[in-house]
């Protein structure tokens, strides 16, 4: 129940759930259209090379999302 | 029999739909904007099996139908038929991904729930196969009771079947039931039961074959070396090799000039056929190479899927500002020309992140101001080598870079904040370029530029040949005859402004005509110093020639300084002002850059020609 842990702190390869989110809820709900839904699971592919954005995988798509977004964004 | 059908095309960004839409239609389209927002229409025609025409309305890329950008909007309001200026369509082709079955089927069992006749087209089946995708489509078509379609856009696999689906008599709906809860969730779980049996994954191998070119792409150390070496690539053909077909671009408008002049009595009307409208006209046509080898580049770096990555390996650099990674292409192209640049904004979903783009691109160095440059330049280090020459020249762009940011953090800080946008980037699968959707867009393009630029600049050329024609004076001289007209009047009024800029009134003249165009600068200075046209050298020869009243050269080191620190930041292209007109939809921002550009420039070349002061005199 460590609530905290969010998509930015992923490390490459590493897969998670998704959990609540603490965004606007446009931001939000445009994220879940794209698949950021709770309980999916999100795999982190790789940052780039300045460290941000960072991509993810998720059902089958690559989006990238930055740091700041990401870490709104909590695991299971 | 069917005839006459309106079909729109809707799908998520980056599923082939321009590819299909193309194959469709060919070069039977009409690109325009939405009225009242700056949204590209695309419309075209194409014949079904019987020959019947029919219209394809190419709707943009959108995610889902609660619409959250402009784009969305547009697509909406279309397929509802609530957009007055385009016809609500008979039947909808809603494209998908192959790969990516369930987050693509959001957008299509939103539009299944309009009420219209839907096919579907599922594209890419070639790449969900690679990656051990298979798709029961015949299943899914008996479950959804309408077409649908596998196929692979970019090599036309699949539409002979496509235009079977299309020239059906008649169109079936969708057996879809409405999903209420407007929870994305809900919508998920029912678009898992529809496609529940129809998608078989092999337990794949994760590496997929973008990965492997992502590995060195988008590599810490590799991928700089490969973005370098693309855009020093693109700098090389811009200025170098373009030079041929603009040379041949300039004599061939010259020639055109001297028939007129062979063949017509001297006059005010011949002047202004050769001078205003041909001189006018080419002035815009000869960036027509540039223009074409800028979107060549765009079009590969989009069509394979590089150019996504190119804004992901930026975003870093540009977000400091305010900007997003998609901002740095159209940066880049305006470096060439900022009409392009500009236009090129359009791949940013963000309305103000176009508009920021927008209004800080007229300071990139674009390439109408090297000839002004180099003719300061020699003027400046008569006898300076040609390291010192190229290290003025450096500094010159790295002045443009500077303000770039300085201005897009301003405007970042100044305009008015939209909610918190959130910055999605997605990253499509590498594919094969597509030479024929690359030639299509670069002729669309270069079409929109002709048409729009060229309207304006022929307007504007007009006006400026009137203005430094008229009033006449009975002088034989070219030069004596400019210092009477209307354009020298000018620039004897605004002598007590440009004066502690270090200019005079016949540099006032020039600022005055290069107000359209700035590489007009050069041939005023011809005109004005000489009398008429002349070679380059001759012109600059005598500009160093030139005194003031106090006997020392008018062109000195601090005076030349100031004049270059003008061009860099001046906006003075009103092909530009026109383009930002059209793609902000309002005067407001074109005036607005007008005013807090040349504003800016006039204050910065105050400043270097005063410290200057202090050190050269």
């Amino acid at each position: 129940m460590n609530d905290s842990r969010h998509l930015g702190q992923l490390t490459a390869g590493e897969v998670a759930a998704v959990g609540g989110m603490d965004l606007p809820e446009t931001a939000a709900g445009r994220l879940r259209e794209m698949g950021f839904l709770t309980g999916a699971s999100v795999r982190m592919v790789r940052r780039a090379p300045l460290g941000c954005p960072i991509e993810f995988e998720v059902g089958g798509a690559r989006l990238a999302l930055r740091q700041a977004d990401a870490a709104q964004i909590f695991v299971q | 029999m069917a005839s006459d059908r309106t079909f729109a095309l809707v799908g998520n960004p980056n599923t082939g739909k321009t590819t299909l839409f193309n194959a469709l239609t060919g070069l039977r389209q009409k690109v325009a904007n939405y009225p009242g927002v700056t949204v590209e229409k695309k419309i075209g025609t194409g014949r079904d099996r019987h020959g019947a025409e029919f219209t394809v309305i190419d709707l943009p890329g959108a995610y889902s139908l609660d619409a959250k950008s402009p784009d969305e909007e547009v697509t909406r309001a279309v397929l509802r038929g609530e957009r007055p200026d385009t016809p609500q369509p008979d039947a909808v082709i809603c494209l998908v991904d192959a790969v990516n079955l369930e987050r693509h089927f959001y957008l299509t069992t939103q539009v299944m729930e309009l009420g219209l006749p839907v096919i579907v087209v599922i594209n890419k089946t070639d790449e969900a196969e690679e990656r051990g995708i298979t798709i029961a489509a015949k299943r899914l078509e008996e479950r959804l009771g309408v077409s649908v379609v596998p196929m692979q856009a970019n090599e036309r696999v699949g539409m002979e079947a496509l235009q079977v689906a299309l020239s059906a008599s008649d169109l079936a709906q969708p057996q879809w039931t409405a999903v209420e809860d407007g929870d994305p969730a809900t919508r998920y779980t029912a678009i898992e039961t529809l496609l529940d049996g129809t998608v078989a994954r092999s337990e794949e191998d994760r590496q997929t074959p973008s990965d492997k070119w992502d590995r060195v792409l988008v590599h810490p150390i590799f991928g700089w070396v490969v973005l370098l070496s693309i855009v020093g690539g693109l700098f090389f053909t811009l200025f170098s090799l373009a030079g041929y077909p603009m040379d041949l671009i300039d004599g061939t408008f010259g020639w055109l000039g001297e028939q007129v002049e062979a063949r017509m009595a001297e006059g005010d009307l011949r002047a202004l056929i050769t001078e205003g409208i041909i001189g006018g006209v080419g002035g815009v046509v000869i960036f027509l190479p540039q223009i074409l080898i800028l979107f060549f580049f765009i079009g590969l770096m989009e069509n394979t899927g590089y150019l996504a990555r190119v804004s992901f390996m930026m975003d870093r650099l540009m977000s400091g500002v305010g900007l997003n990674g998609k901002a740095f292409v159209p940066v880049l192209s305006s470096y060439a020309c900022a009409i392009p640049g500009i236009m090129a904004t359009r791949t940013m979903e963000s309305a103000r992140d176009r508009l920021i783009t927008t209004l800080i691109a007229p300071i990139t160095s674009c390439s109408a101001r090297l000839p002004v440059y180099v003719m300061l330049i020699a003027l400046m280090l008569p006898v300076g080598t040609a390291g010192q020459k190229a290290l003025v020249m450096i500094g010159l762009y790295v002045l443009s870079i500077l303000g770039v940011y300085t201005f897009a953090w301003v405007f970042n800080r100044t305009l008015e904040k939209s909610e918190k946008t959130l910055m999605v980037l997605e990253l499509p699968s590498y594919q094969r370029p597509s030479w024929r959707e690359i030639t299509l867009q670069m002729y669309e393009r270069g079409k929109i530029f002709l048409r729009r630029a060229g309207t304006v600049i022929l307007g504007l050329s007009i006006v400026l040949w009137a203005m430094t024609t008229y009033p006449k004076s009975d002088s034989e001289d070219g030069s004596e005859q400019l210092a009477y007209s209307a354009a020298g009047r000018l620039g004897k009024t605004i002598e007590p402004v440009i004066e502690p800029l270090g200019y005079d009134w016949k540099m006032g003249i020039g600022l005055v005509a290069s107000f359209a165009a700035r590489e007009v600068f050069v041939s005023t200075m011809s005109i004005i110093y000489l009398g008429e046209e002349a070679e380059e050298d001759s012109v600059r020869d005598r500009m160093a020639e030139e005194t003031r009243a106090d006997g020392k050269p008018a062109y000195d080191v601090r005076t030349c300084l100031s004049l270059l620190v003008f061009y860099v930041f001046a906006m003075q292209c009103l092909s530009t002002v026109a383009v930002t007109r059209r793609e902000t939809n309002s005067w407001r921002w074109a005036i607005l850059q007008v005013v807090y550009l040349t504003g800016f420039a006039y204050l910065a070349a105050l400043a270097t020609y005063q410290i200057g002061g202090f050190f050269l005199s």
